[in-house]
């Protein structure tokens, strides 16, 4: 193999591996706006509250009691979101929804902040970081653990939409509020659920990130990482995104190592947009999304 | 009882579609108008024109930009921050290394931006919702990195561009009074231009997208020109409030000055003024603006006079308490009043209209 294309086969590989990563917080999105139809730009936040409260309890507590605590943190929380923000907020347009969850976004994170406050934080797993060479690549055991968990994770949402009865009353609701209220699907605590299973997403997605790259603030712009993610793989596909993720993880570290020195570097950071940009112009409602046909 | 409608004679079509058809609302506009360009200057601090007034002005404008886009075109964007930051580099390299007198110096970072945003409006044709919303985002971060990384613009990465010595045909624009004043010129000139355009044709095509676009094409209404168009004015607002803001508030250009929260802020000061309403930007603005003083006051006021904070609470509270405060009324003000501060100020007009007889 040439010198560029293991180059280039390692930075895929890395950047598949990331990528994973922002399938998770991508995912939270997908959830809420599948069963809610609300695009929630806290899941960004609620990642990093969930990062910081496990990063400070777990240096106090064992991980397994840290890690119900910050469950149980997440579910009075999904039901806080649901009980204040959500149900006044019925019936109104999406727009005012996803302005709502900017509120909710900007309270988490001074709640976060507050509480725990504001120097960075390292999270510790008690797994030590152990790098593999495979064929001549580097690959870190917390890669590994991370894909793996993505992986657990996407296959049981899967499940539990297609297969188990919540699920599908969840898809009904994401269809129309309206009709799935008339059929007797309890629209509140079908929301509640949601909220809730996003919760855990942020759970998963904050304790490896953070332990990843530390805990602070910045881990709330990854839900700015997450939207590329989302319109590529189609703001309303499981699939789409975790495809999504591996794709933007890859692009994007292709792009940084094989271009960037060119340009002067930096373009990571917009480079995700710049594809999501290239897939609209193609096919407006992303890979997997559902196209809505509009009536008059 | 005084302010009333009622005896206001229309006789011609003009006089019908006056922007004040009742003669206390003109009377009132022109008290408003001398208090502002007269009275204000004169009586306030320079504290108060500097870190009140002038902010309050600038945010303004750029509310009014991105309420335009989305109040009355119905298309959301995330990115009006970096339409912000294009206005301010396009008018401090044009002054300083051009010496295009200042007040074109605005106009034309004002046009520069709109062809900018007219760019990244394109997407608005086969895209809308939250798929536009993320599109915009890309405008902001793109418009960061080509700011930071084309030297011609900022002169590389980090760098902040000083304005030189603001002047005006022969005026030295140097007092915080002077700047306030220019820019209120400005802003008036550009409210009343917004005013005009929204009940305009123009205005009314971009109503009919906003509440339903299939059915406004279906009704000949050409979507690429009326979208394009509501960008295009949009960013030309948010560049001059760039240029302003550059101009007459921080001295110099700086992109850290244009991140992605400004444009959350913005969006902020459009949902809680009141979307749809030329009158909520500016009320909105003034919230958004007032707010992280009055909380700032509010806790030394607590911390001297009643009862020492930071035994209470940590420090870290509160310093956090204003991000908290900010999200909190934003969702507040979506449950109860959703159409925002305008309409507060529509319900007590016709409060007063009545009183205080209300029967």
């Amino acid at each position: 193999m040439s010198e560029t294309l293991l180059f280039a086969l390692e930075l895929t590989i890395s950047g598949l591996l990331v990528g994973l990563m922002y399938s998770l917080v991508a995912l939270g999105f997908v959830l809420i706006y599948k069963a809610s139809g609300v695009f929630n730009f806290a899941q960004g936040d609620m990642t990093f509250l969930a990062a910081l409260a496990l990063a400070s309890f777990v240096v106090k507590i064992p991980l397994w009691i840290s890690l119900i605590v910050v469950l149980a943190i997440m579910l009075i929380l999904a039901m806080a979101v649901e009980r204040i923000v959500l149900k006044p907020l019925v019936a109104r347009p999406p727009l005012v929804l996803f302005m709502a969850t900017i509120g909710v976004a900007f309270f988490l994170q001074g709640l976060a902040q507050g509480i725990w406050g504001t120097q960075p934080r390292g999270l510790e797993l008690g797994l030590a970081d152990q790098t593999y060479d495979v064929a001549g690549m580097f690959i870190s055991n917390m890669d590994i653990l991370g894909a793996v968990v993505a992986g657990i994770l996407l296959i049981a949402l899967v499940w539990f939409f297609q297969k188990t009865k919540t699920g599908r009353a969840l898809r009904a609701v994401s269809d129309d509020h309206e009709a799935a209220l008339a059929v007797g699907i309890p629209l509140r605590k079908a929301w509640g659920i949601t909220w809730a299973i996003a919760g855990i997403v942020a759970i998963v997605a904050g304790a490896l990130w953070g332990s990843r790259v530390g805990v602070q603030a910045s881990l709330a712009l990854l839900a700015l990482k997450a939207l590329p993610v989302l319109i590529i793989g189609g703001i309303d596909s499981i699939p789409g995104a975790i495809l999504g993720g591996l794709i933007i993880g890859a692009a994007e570290n292709l792009a940084e190592g094989l271009i960037g020195p060119a340009v002067g570097g930096g373009i990571k950071n917009f480079f995700p947009y710049l594809l999501a940009l290239i897939v609209l112009a193609v096919r407006p409602y992303g890979l997997f999304g559902r196209e809505i046909i509009e009536r008059v | 009882m005084f302010y009333r409608e009622t005896g206001v004679l229309k006789t011609t079509y003009a006089k019908d579609m006056e922007l004040f058809p009742i003669p206390l609302d003109k009377a009132g506009f022109v008290v408003v108008m001398v208090l502002a360009f007269f009275v204000i200057p004169l009586v306030s601090s320079h504290y108060m024109l500097v870190s009140i007034f002038i902010p309050f002005l600038v945010f303004s404008l750029a509310a009014l930009g991105l309420n335009i886009l989305t109040g009355y075109a119905g298309q959301l964007s995330l990115g009006h921050a970096g339409f912000m930051a294009v206005g301010a580099y396009a008018t401090v390299v044009m002054y300083n290394r051009y010496d295009v007198p200042i007040p074109v110096a605005l106009l034309g970072s004002g046009l520069i931006t709109a062809a900018v945003g007219s760019v990244f409006g394109l997407p608005s044709l086969r895209i809308k919702g939250f798929y536009l919303a993320v599109s915009t985002l890309a405008a902001q971060l793109i418009i960061e990195w080509v700011i930071t990384h084309v030297k011609w613009i900022s002169g590389g990465v980090y760098s902040t561009i000083d304005i030189r010595a603001l002047e005006f045909m022969g005026w030295q624009i140097d007092t915080a009074a002077e700047k306030y004043q220019f820019a209120l010129i400005f802003v008036v000139i550009m409210a009343f231009f917004a005013k005009n355009v929204v009940r305009s044709r123009i205005g009314r095509a971009w109503m009919s997208i906003r509440d339903m676009d299939v059915a406004s094409e279906i009704i000949g209404i050409s979507q690429f020109k009326y979208k394009m168009l509501a960008f295009a004015v949009s960013s030309f607002y948010a560049g001059v409030a760039g240029g302003l803001l550059v101009a007459f508030y921080y001295g110099s250009a700086n992109i850290e000055e244009f991140h992605l929260l400004v444009s959350f802020q913005i969006l902020g000061m459009v949902i809680i003024g009141g979307m749809g309403s030329v009158l909520g930007s500016f009320l909105g603005a003034g919230f958004i603006v007032l707010l992280p003083i009055f909380i700032n006051l509010t806790i030394s006021f607590v911390n001297h006079r009643i009862v020492d904070l930071s035994k209470v609470f940590t420090l870290d509270l509160i310093a956090n308490v204003e991000n908290m405060i900010f999200g909190a009324l934003i969702i507040f003000f979506l449950a109860v009043e959703p159409f925002g501060l305008a309409r507060l100020w529509n319900t007590i007009k016709d409060y007063l209209r009545l009183w205080p007889f209300p029967y």
